[in-house]
């Protein structure tokens, strides 16, 4: 993932001052939210399943290098080829040398968010290779020049207005409406000589099972299927935190993130990819190679973030999420968005260039009350938050301000007197019981009024209060 | 008037009142109507003096280094009381599940912290859980609709005893709120740091109270019902917002929130 542009206050800004992106942005977490509500409802033991879930992954992630061993060695005996990349560089650097010595330029790809973590896109273009996202979003962004902006709905941040347009200017047959159906055949038509074409298949893996060796995908729309069966190589990219020990480990885990992702029992497609083509196979890869990448998974758990380990990656998180839904995707400057982007991406990018990520959250806790395998999503943001003034990263007026504050409400007496005196100078610049501007207020008057407070505290109105019921 | 309905053969538990900064500064009707449903409800209150702030700013900023002399004094002023008893879930949620973590690794101050957190009670839902009480002959002759703040919702799970204080006040006729369980956007000092996405979090929320149609905004944390009731007046908006002790303590024919209060 190459570094974002501008400063997070900078894409703040762009976002909140784009009409359309709020209507997409609500159009695709509204139906999302509703969606998982029924589903949750329509389940009695979604609470249970969600406890069994952590368990599950708190399991693996405590035993993950006996997991990795086992899960290497059957993919190994599958006929899987299995390669080890410790970040983003290695991870871009095996793939791309693979894609090469296949000798030929096409690939297709379908979605994966590790891919965009790790900066594969990118890599692939800069090697020369034709790159082909074949999910439908992705293949939206791709057009449009965006990177994603939600983890499952990469272009969430688009109206269907502007796909129309996106499609009348680089689709071949471009007699295309903003009707929905017309618009799905016109990319199908593209997409289908793209995948006939196609000399590597890259998907992603939302299970790596550990006792079959197998990986597994979901998707909608089956363009995995499409590039994962008919290339010569299949190559999957997939971070160590999707292991899993069994199939029915994965099935369990997999009931909750399709209903927290889409509100749906079961995605179109579930498939569970074991090794190459075998002799009498009729179809499939001739090669089959899983890259399993690390890219500050150990760190994590070594730093005290094993929870976020857990994350199936379904954007429940980000749906409900009142600063996501405000200002979308791409102001995170990440792969990753919302609520688990926050606590991801400062590992990525490093807390330096990242620290407003996990302040800009009112740590409102909606986002753990949703989240199927249940991350202490305010809990890793706050520790972020403490590492972020520990290290002095913070912005040195919140430090003078906090620290003065902090020194003066350590005094009661010293406290007392302050407000004494404060209130009625604060208390001059409204009137009729509203600041609407005040000096040094600018941050919340600039667009709410604020409330005149009293001319006396509750403390000295009940000390006085006391005072004459003992006279 | 206000008579509760609990009962009075039992000793009268002694609860220290946590005012809390913001109550204290802005909004001392609050407290008033805390101290008066305590002791409706068969308490005896006390309000320490060496009260200030429970921390939460310095300890949600990341500065736990200077959050820790503030629960300090907390547990120093409380710790003798039968309960601590505060008009806020955020606040509460502080005391009660914060405190703990803040001294994880202090042996010394984990126990006192511990103990002091297993008696802090939100207000509203001390007054349902622990003293059974509804009031008694207060009225309020207006439609009403309700947001739940977030730390009392899901760190206290406070939702149904607001609810169930309200339904005994005679007149009052509550309207739902689309997104009631949603942030506002005040998130403590996120509204200033990020005042942009605070007002535009806001903002929706002030929409959604609006369509709800009611006289009265009502809820238990005065910051989020500063940042509401402010977004609401410089809308234009007519909803008048109070905190929902003062409604339940028969103070509703007093100024709302933002209404000019006698000096």
């Amino acid at each position: 993932m190459s570094a974002p542009t501008g400063t997070f206050d900078e894409r703040v800004a762009k976002a909140l001052a784009n009409p359309q992106l709020k209507i997409a942005m609500e159009r695709t977490t509204g139906n999302a939210r509703r969606k998982r509500a029924a589903a949750v409802e329509a389940w009695p033991h979604f609470n249970e399943a969600r406890r069994i879930a952590a368990a599950i992954k708190d399991h693996v992630i405590d035993n993950y290098e006996h997991y990795l061993e086992t899960f290497e060695r059957n993919a190994l005996a599958s006929g899987a080829k299995v390669h080890w990349a410790r970040d983003a560089q290695e991870a871009c650097d095996i793939v791309v040398h693979l894609c090469l010595a296949s000798g030929g330029k096409n690939v297709t790809r379908a979605k994966s968010m590790l891919g965009e973590e790790v900066g594969l896109p990118h890599a692939l273009e800069a090697a020369g290779l034709h790159r082909v996202e074949t999910d439908l979003a992705e293949h939206i962004i791709q057009l449009a020049g965006d990177p994603p902006s939600h983890i499952v709905w990469p272009a969430a941040h688009i109206a269907r207005e502007e796909v129309a347009e996106l499609f009348r200017r680089h689709h071949r047959d471009n007699s295309n409406s903003d009707d929905v159906p017309a618009m799905v055949a016109s990319a199908r038509r593209v997409l289908r000589e793209e995948f006939m074409a196609a000399d590597v298949g890259i998907s992603g893996a939302n299970f790596l099972v550990a006792d079959t060796g197998a990986i597994c995908t979901v998707t909608n729309e089956g363009n995995a299927e499409l590039t994962t069966t008919l290339p010569r190589i299949h190559i999957v990219t997939a971070g160590i935190e999707k292991l899993v020990p069994s199939t029915e480990h994965a099935l369990q885990l997999l009931r909750l993130l399709v209903r927290s992702a889409t509100g749906a029992d079961l995605t179109q497609y579930t498939t569970f990819h074991c090794g190459p083509k075998r002799v009498h196979d009729r179809d499939g890869p001739s090669e089959f190679h899983i890259v399993l990448v690390d890219n500050g998974r150990t760190r994590m758990l070594a730093e005290g973030q094993a929870e976020m380990l857990r994350c199936l990656r379904c954007g429940a998180c980000m749906n409900h999420c009142v600063v996501y839904r405000q200002i979308g995707g791409h102001a995170y400057g990440g792969a990753y968005p919302g609520p688990m982007g926050s606590v991801l991406t400062p590992n990525l990018l490093g807390l330096a260039a990242t620290r407003d990520l996990p302040s800009a959250c009112t740590l409102n806790g909606q986002c753990r009350s949703v989240c199927p395998v249940d991350i202490p999503l305010p809990t890793l943001l706050r520790g972020w938050r403490d590492r972020s003034w520990r290290e002095g990263l913070e912005p040195k007026k919140t430090r003078n301000f906090l620290g003065l504050w902090a020194f003066v409400a350590a005094r009661p007496a010293l406290y007392r007197l302050g407000i004494t005196f404060a209130l009625p100078i604060i208390r001059l610049f409204g009137s009729k019981g509203w600041i609407k501007r005040m000096p040094l207020a600018d941050a919340w008057t600039s667009e709410r009024d604020l409330i005149q407070p009293p001319a006396r505290s509750f403390m000295a109105q009940y000390a006085a209060m006391k005072k004459g019921a003992k006279k | 008037m206000l008579d509760g309905n609990a009962s009075n053969d039992q000793p009268k538990p002694r609860v220290g009142l946590f005012v809390t900064c913001l109550v204290d500064a802005m909004r001392p009707s609050i407290g008033f109507a805390a101290l008066a449903l305590l002791e409706a409800a068969g308490c005896k209150v006390d309000i320490p003096p060496r009260q200030t702030c429970c921390g939460q700013p310095a300890y949600n900023s990341g500065a736990s280094d200077a959050t820790a002399p503030l629960a300090k004094l907390v547990i120093e002023a409380f710790e003798s009381y039968d309960y601590l008893v505060t008009p806020s879930g955020s606040c509460a949620a502080m005391i009660k599940v914060h405190y703990p973590e803040l001294f994880a690794h202090d042996p010394a101050w984990l126990p006192r912290a511990q103990a002091l957190a297993a008696r802090t009670h939100e207000l509203l839902s001390f007054l349902v859980d622990i003293r059974g009480f509804r009031p008694r002959g207060v009225s309020c002759a207006s439609t009403a609709t309700y947001h739940d703040s977030c730390s009392g919702l899901r760190e206290l799970g406070i939702e149904a005893q607001p609810r169930a204080l309200l339904g005994a006040v005679e007149g009052l006729e509550m309207r739902a709120l689309e997104g009631h369980d949603a942030c506002c956007g005040f998130g403590g000092t996120f509204c200033v740091k990020y005042s942009s996405i605070s007002n535009a979090i806001v903002g929706e929320k002030a929409a959604n109270v609006t369509a709800a149609g009611a006289d009265l905004l009502l809820g238990g944390d005065l910051g989020c019902l500063m940042n509401m009731a402010g977004k609401l007046h410089r809308g234009g908006a007519s909803t008048r917002v109070y905190h929902a002790a003062e409604i339940i303590a028969g103070m509703g024919d007093g100024p709302a929130i933002g209404e000019a209060v006698k000096p």
